[in-house]
């Protein structure tokens, strides 16, 4: 029934064109893991919370994810510690976030908390396409209130 | 910050359910509907039949985490689909 179509190789997009959707997160203070040892650093430390988004380029979901992100970080509750990886730019260091979290399905953009080093709460990209990022920031908060209070 | 796509209608990028007239659904991501019918990238099938899951229980688990991709991308003929969801859309 299925056709096999022929892909066209992903070429990363031109560095400069992505930094400014970087600094929508790390310019509020979120933690860019930019290698496999970034990576590695952040899941050691033994904050109680932690967040990682994998970014991306793509305007129909990261173009929500980002803003969405910024709000519910306003929030009272919020995770201890925030970080964040490029897909598609920072090859390396997306493949080792993945495999923090190799259960899930990957995909971007994506978001996941732990709480005392589980999984407690993962936002797939399928959750993000075509929501208002009020909408998806309401979310958030309530997941924080729910699991980085106190 | 604006999108990258080019413009292949309101579903590009956006992750579907496509259901079939057999026992096959994909969930990917539609990158175009066209004449000769839907184009998915890093999409998954399920075949249902003894011993696998229902076709409505793997939408479910879809809906809740994603899928682990088998196609980077298929085509699905016009001729096979009876329906195309949003994945987003489906309560998990």
């Amino acid at each position: 029934m299925v056709a096999e179509k022929e892909t066209t190789p992903n070429m990363p997009y031109d560095p400069t064109m992505v930094q400014p959707m970087r600094e929508e997160l790390t310019s509020i203070g979120v933690q860019e893991l930019m290698t496999p040892a970034d990576v590695d650093a952040f899941m050691a430390d033994e904050a109680p919370t932690k967040m990682l988004i994998i970014n991306s380029v793509c305007g129909c979901a990261a173009g929500s994810a980002r803003p969405a992100v910024r709000l519910a970080l306003q929030n009272e509750n919020r995770p201890a510690l925030v970080g964040t990886v490029f897909a598609g730019q920072d090859v390396e260091a997306t493949a080792q976030a993945r495999s923090k979290f190799a259960d899930f399905p990957p995909s971007s953009p994506s978001i996941a908390l732990w709480k005392g080093g589980e999984i407690a709460f993962f936002l797939p990209r399928h959750r993000v396409e075509g929501r208002m990022p009020e909408d998806i920031a309401a979310e958030l908060r309530e997941v924080f209130n729910e699991h980085c209070a106190g | 910050m604006g999108t990258f796509h080019n413009d292949k209608g309101e579903l590009h990028g956006i992750t579907v359910v496509v259901d079939t007239n057999g026992a096959q659904v994909f969930v990917g991501r539609c990158d175009e509907v066209t004449d000769e019918g839907v184009i998915l990238l890093d999409a998954d099938v399920h075949e249902e039949g003894e011993g696998t899951a229902s076709k409505e229980e793997y939408i479910k688990r879809a809906a809740m985490v994603g899928v682990f991709k088998k196609h980077d991308r298929i085509l699905v003929p016009k001729a096979h689909v009876v329906s195309i969801r949003r994945l987003g859309e489906i309560a998990s």
